[in-house]
């Protein structure tokens, strides 16, 4: 990891310089805090912006001094990600320190009270956990869906057969829904009297079918809905994966009479591993963030409330801003152990073999 | 023989190289499968051809043909055009003149802001995966990690800032706030995705190069750029789909001009307080769809071959 240009020491923290960039952001992090604290929004922004300038501009001269392109490379990225994403992240962080409500003027500080309240206070406390065991079983089951029908998917798409470019992109269309649509439609599908589904039970064992009466009712009605519309995305990466496995490895291990389980275990995964942890990846943050498929489905009924849903509900409609802020840093915390979890698990098993 | 094979091949049947030959049992297995994965859509296209009164009748109807006697008739109806004329052009009032309903506005909208975001992205992601790939920073994977990191928070989070923040400076309603947020919002996948591609080319083209002179900035995009094309389509492809169908942000951050058509698509069917009105929600899905489809459609050998190189290395 040794960058290219290692001769040239990075400037010390302290030293004053065109080219400090670490301090740049540093004063750039400390006055935008300051600004957005005490100043009023419309002077703060101008101040924060300035700021994101200073500190790109600190990494262009920087990387113009050095030779150092990775600076200059990476800086417009940085940039509008820390003006749109990072400057967002860190005011709700700031919020979530203190009592506001965004139909309120009044603001105090109350340190870590808002978290003592969401995870323990009586009133507050036990919707939040529901709603996080609720989540905790949507992303094992949503998740463990996608991964096993995508990877089924890919497998059958794997190998080249007529028409195949025509079938595949109609197993590719669900994801490209709006979810709007593919959500209010579902419920079209549950529903218990116009329903299809409803139908054809109805017509097989002549009652009344009410798929979303039950929570085990609503909570499969909503991973179907969720898997069927996201699996494409995991069989598209591990398809790719599977494609790129050369055919001559197959070959050789047919000629030595290497089982196919054996085959797939030696030859197939180590080419699609990285592609399932990208995909596992990227679903189960997105797992997490499952709120408008619960909102269209059930609105929250029959115990499906998930902690994105609650959120939207404390922070949009009970104006809970601050507590809203302190329950996704809450969620924030367990993605990111959840994550690096798994990259530490990904990287272990791609440096033992 | 000989004379039967070319007959099939002529129709596409022939012996494939490359991926492996699959029997006809698998191809007919797909075939199936792939169709009843397609089912829901294909109910909401039909759905889209229906006259309205038969939407929500039991039993459902299922067809605009009976496939010559096949299907029995009181799962079949009769098709029409009239939904697609009534996205654009409806009556709002009980017995009212049609009125222009704004959606050939609305679509331009979401062309615009989900393409340039989208392309935006890509230029900006590609540069800093390149930085990243081949010109590490110290601390590389924690700049990675907090990029990453912006796509774990729920919307609602940001957004109240945001909406805060646009007020302020009068970005609020206007295309390039919300362009510049799709961006951001699709920097963190394009510069995983772009990197782990940068990983995967050999870097001995490039040091060659380099040695016979060639500056910098035309190694980058005379070798290492060509070879990516692939995946910048696959990239493309993936925060297109994404952004094209963005609901949360849309809905909170887009004025009456810059509306897209998800947003306008919800209130079209839920207002009215006469309950969904699915003919209408179903031609507008369809209309909806068919952009991205096509660019998919198209894409589609790129994205195959395009994503063979990306995987997580950290």
């Amino acid at each position: 990891m040794n960058a290219p240009t290692a001769t040239a020491s990075p400037p010390p923290l302290t030293r004053i310089a065109p080219d400090n960039w670490k301090l740049a952001i540093l004063v750039g992090v400390l006055v935008s805090l300051v600004a957005v604290l005490a100043a009023p929004a419309a002077v703060s922004f101008w101040i924060v912006g300035a700021m994101a300038a200073l500190i790109a501009a600190a990494f262009a001269i920087n990387a113009y001094r050095r030779k150092y392109y990775g600076g200059l490379l990476v800086a417009p990225a940085i940039a509008v990600l820390f003006v749109m994403n990072i400057f967002p992240l860190l005011w709700s962080l700031g919020l979530s320190f203190f009592a506001y409500q965004s139909n309120q003027q009044s603001i105090r500080f109350v340190g870590l009270a808002n978290y003592v309240k969401v995870l323990t206070s009586e009133l507050t406390a036990t919707a939040n956990w529901l709603a996080l065991i609720n989540t905790a079983i949507f992303v094992i089951f949503t998740v463990a869906a996608q991964m096993i029908v995508g990877f089924l998917l890919a497998m059958l798409f794997a190998k080249q057969f007529p028409l195949r470019k025509y079938l595949l992109i109609l197993v590719l269309t669900p994801m490209m829904l709006s979810v709007v649509a593919s959500g209010v439609f579902f419920t079209y599908y549950y529903d218990p009297t116009f329903g299809i589904l409803s139908y054809v039970v109805n017509s097989l064992t002549g009652e009344q079918f009410v798929l979303m009466s039950t929570k085990l009712g609503a909570v499969t009605g909503i991973v179907f809905a969720d898997a069927w519309m996201w699996s494409p995305f995991v069989m598209l990466l591990v398809l790719a994966g599977l494609v790129s496995v050369p055919k001559y490895l197959y070959e050789a291990a047919a000629i030595d009479r290497v089982s196919k389980w054996r085959q797939f275990w030696t030859i197939t995964f180590p080419y699609i591993r990285g592609l399932l942890m990208l995909a596992l990846l990227f679903r189960t943050i997105e797992a997490f963030k499952l709120a408008d498929l619960v909102i269209l489905l059930t609105k929250g009924g029959n115990d499906t409330m998930t902690i994105s849903y609650h959120l939207i509900r404390i922070a949009n409609e009970q104006n809970k801003t601050s507590e809203g802020a302190a329950i996704s840093y809450i969620m924030l915390f367990m993605v990111i152990v959840l994550t690096n979890l798994y990259l530490y698990l990904a990287n272990r098993r791609s440096q033992g073999a | 023989m000989s004379g039967k094979v070319s007959i099939l091949e002529a129709l596409g049947f022939r012996k494939a190289s490359g991926v492996g030959e699959a029997g006809w049992g698998r191809t007919l297995a797909a075939a199936i499968i792939s169709f009843i994965y397609f089912l829901p859509v294909l109910f909401i296209i039909f759905t889209a051809i229906k006259p309205q009164d038969v939407a929500l009748s039991v039993p459902p109807t299922l067809s605009p043909t009976s496939l010559f006697g096949l299907i029995p008739d009181q799962f079949v109806f009769t098709p029409t055009l009239e939904n697609f004329g009534s996205v654009f052009e409806r009556s709002m009032t009980v017995g009212g003149a049609p009125e222009p309903t704004g959606f050939d506005r609305y679509f331009f909208n979401s062309i615009v802001i989900a393409s340039s975001s989208v392309l935006l992205a890509l230029v900006i992601g590609t540069l800093a995966a390149f930085g990243f790939s081949r010109y590490p920073l110290k601390g590389n994977d924690t700049y990675l990690f907090i990029i990453l990191t912006t796509r774990m928070l729920p919307a609602i989070v940001v957004i109240i800032p945001v909406i805060l923040m646009f007020r302020a400076v009068g970005l609020s309603g206007s295309y390039t706030g919300i362009i510049l947020l799709y961006t951001a919002f699709n920097l963190a996948f394009t510069i995983w995705m772009m990197k782990s591609f940068f990983d995967e080319l050999s870097l001995d083209v490039e040091d060659a190069a380099r040695i016979d002179g060639s500056s910098d900035v035309r190694v980058f995009f005379k070798i290492a750029l060509p070879q990516v094309i692939a995946g910048l389509a696959a990239t493309f492809v993936f925060g297109l789909i994404l952004t094209w169908n963005e609901f949360l942000f849309a809905l909170l951050l887009s004025g009456p001009d810059t509306r897209t058509v998800p947003v306008a698509m919800n209130q079209a069917v839920s207002s009215g307080g006469r309950g969904t009105d699915w003919t209408l929600l179903a031609a507008i899905e369809t209309l909806f769809l068919i952009p991205v489809f096509l660019v998919t459609f198209f894409l589609q050998n790129h994205l195959l071959r395009g994503v063979t190189f990306g995987t997580v290395k950290r």
